[in-house]
């Protein structure tokens, strides 16, 4: 990254005459239009399409209404969750040497190749009725799966790397020469993470999150596994639009798919913003340090 | 923060004691129509008699992943299946449910049935009129896969049983018209409803064998003017089981709503809702309101086979007769 800070002004250097550049781009915005936009655009068509009465009854029906709770305390449990521990395992990894880090490093990243029914399974296989925990959990009456905790759990496992994997490249770019001043000034660990870690961080760590949390709501694989699928009860949004597919409820299920399409739009707004301030927040640690 | 997420982990927690008396029934697929008539039809009728109020829940799946489900510990009151043998896998597999469980109701403890039948477009333009038409070159069959479905399993042992039942049949024979008609078959969709979707949205084949029930819905949802259902001569009785799960209702203290729940379904009006819904009822008097729409058809059960469970190790297991046939079609 260092070094990049003067090509500010860029010219296009390219070889190609006009029409293959008109050419590329024209393919690179068709596919962009067939893929994204239309698929879209059809989410809203399909969900308005017998009017906006019917679209806001589908939406406040009662097992509707229970999946949107759902997903929100799945995702308000799991994000703050997956935000002091990514806080934690970045700050740990930037900032110290150790051994086994590397592991530690492979280890976050495990839910990004697991594929998210396998992460569902894993849950069956430990607290199941049949799972090495289940006649244990049984005995005391406590339910996991098929219930909300393994929702929640298998939620936190999918967004695990979202927080660490933003932070610990940006904890590594900043070094750790400020809290090492901080420390001979005689601030405490506490006071070094509060005021000197945490400012240079915030605009990544939000965007850790903003990405945990589209996850945490979007998630399908691993939570169909150990939903159990009872309506108005274990159907998160996304399992809740797949049952009402299934029941040919198609205005149902796209009123429904429309909430996570809004939320993705929410999000790609948040995104581009955080995104906007953390270079800001880049280009000025680049500027300090070059000064 | 922290007091923040302890509450609302504490209203996650709680949320499933709210309501007074609820019952889970686990499903498969195709029932959710016959459920959401019938759910309400049973609240009405149990808070009229015993003054307590009940609310059932819905899980729907296919019928035998709804059944590993319930033996991973989902917490059904009740299960309805497509199968037997799926509720025989909770007993052997989870032991929630006890042996002998198809005797603690009537016909098996199966409330309703349905049969296969030959689904083809519109003015039969192949001129299929029984099983043996489905032999003929040029025909195209599509049914769901034995191996993962219910209805695929119906449909093979239904061929099976028309080839025995003809003069001169026996196993080798049955075995040789059935491995025919496989070869006809140009997809093997996992389930049911995958099924009816490669028949009736993709255009693909003659011919789908499927649930009479199922023929309904496609009439509800793609209108009557697009096939035709054909009645074989013969065909299979596909007995739809139910039961209680002991070892659920114990803990929750709620087999007498689940009893009731399953009881209600051999009741007129429970046969008179799966009537509606295109499953044979089991009262005479309802079935002869609605005999206009079940034609009559000579039927055989599976206890030609010795009952389901048998046919599945002999037919369906890794290594069975239907593997070795499948084997045999992908060589030529």
């Amino acid at each position: 990254m260092a070094g990049a800070s003067n090509n500010v002004h860029r010219s296009i250097v390219t070889t190609e005459s006009r029409s293959v550049r008109w050419l590329l781009t024209g393919l690179a915005l068709l596919f962009i239009a067939l893929f994204l936009v239309v698929p879209l655009a059809s989410v809203f068509y399909e969900a308005l399409r017998k009017g906006f009465g019917l679209y806001f009854q589908a939406l406040v029906e009662p097992d509707a209404l229970s999946a949107v709770k759902l997903t929100l305390i799945a995702a308000l449990i799991s994000v703050p969750l997956n935000l002091v521990f990514g806080v934690a395992a970045a700050w740990a990894i930037a900032k110290f040497e150790f051994r086994g880090k590397s592991v530690l490093i492979t280890l976050i990243d495990l839910p990004f190749s697991v594929s998210p029914v396998v992460a569902g399974l894993i849950y069956v296989l430990m607290v199941g009725a049949q799972g090495w925990w289940g006649p244990w959990l049984i005995e005391h009456d406590i339910k996991i799966i098929f219930a909300i905790p393994g929702i929640v759990l298998a939620t936190v496992f999918v967004t695990f790397p979202f927080v660490a994997r933003e932070l610990i490249p940006l904890m590594e770019a900043q070094g750790s020469e400020e809290e090492q001043a901080a420390m001979t000034l005689g601030a405490s660990g506490w006071q070094t993470f509060w005021r000197v870690t945490l400012p240079n961080i915030k605009w990544g760590l939000l965007y850790g999150v903003i990405l945990a949390n589209a996850r945490a709501m979007g998630e399908f694989g691993a939570v169909s596994v150990v939903s159990g699928h009872i309506r108005g009860e274990t159907n998160t949004i996304p399992l809740h639009v797949e049952i009402l597919y299934n029941e040919y409820n198609f205005v149902g299920a796209f009123a429904c798919a429309s909430l996570l399409a809004l939320l993705a739009l929410v999000t790609l707004a948040l995104k581009s913003f955080v995104e906007w301030r953390a270079e800001k927040q880049a280009e000025a640690a680049r500027r300090d340090a070059t000064e | 923060m922290p007091r923040l997420l302890a509450a609302l982990l504490a209203a996650a927690l709680s949320l499933p004691a709210v309501a007074d008396t609820t019952l889970l029934n686990v499903s498969y697929d195709v029932m959710r129509d016959f459920y959401k008539d019938y759910n309400p039809a049973f609240t009405k009728h149990y808070e009229q008699r015993f003054r307590e109020k009940v609310t059932v829940q819905q899980s729907h799946g296919g019928s035998s992943k709804q059944a590993r489900s319930v033996i991973d510990g989902l917490e059904a009151d009740v299960v309805t299946m497509n199968q037997s043998t799926d509720i025989d896998a909770i007993v052997e597999k989870g032991k929630q449910i006890n042996p002998g469980w198809e005797k603690r109701l009537p016909n098996d403890s199966a409330p309703f049935s349905s049969l296969q039948v030959l689904i083809v477009r519109k003015g039969n333009p192949k001129g299929i009129k029984d099983w043996s038409d489905l032999l003929k070159p040029g025909v195209q069959v599509v049914v769901p896969n034995p191996k993962t479905s219910g209805n695929g399993r119906y449909t093979y042992l239904a061929a099976w049983g028309y080839a025995l039942k003809q003069p001169g049949g026996n196993e080798t024979k049955a075995r040789e018209f059935v491995t025919g008609l496989f070869k006809n078959v140009p997809v093997l969709d996992s389930g049911g409803r995958a099924a009816t979707t490669t028949f009736m949205q993709r255009n693909i084949g003659d011919v789908l064998v499927t649930f009479e029930n199922e023929a309904e819905m496609i009439a509800r949802e793609f209108g009557r003017g697009g096939f035709e259902v054909v009645y074989p001569s013969i065909s299979i009785d596909a007995d739809l089981p139910v039961a209680v799960v002991d070892k659920v209702v114990d803990k929750k203290g709620t087999r007498k709503v689940a009893e009731e729940y399953l009881k209600y379904l051999w009741s007129p009006a429970g046969q008179d809702i799966a009537a509606q819904n295109y499953l044979r009822p089991r009262d005479p008097k309802v079935f002869a309101k609605y005999a206009k729409q079940f034609p009559d058809v000579k039927l055989f059960g599976v206890n030609e086979f010795g009952g389901l469970q048998k046919a599945q190790k002999v037919h369906f297991d890794d290594g069975g007769v239907y593997d070795q046939i499948a084997a045999s079609i992908a060589k030529k």
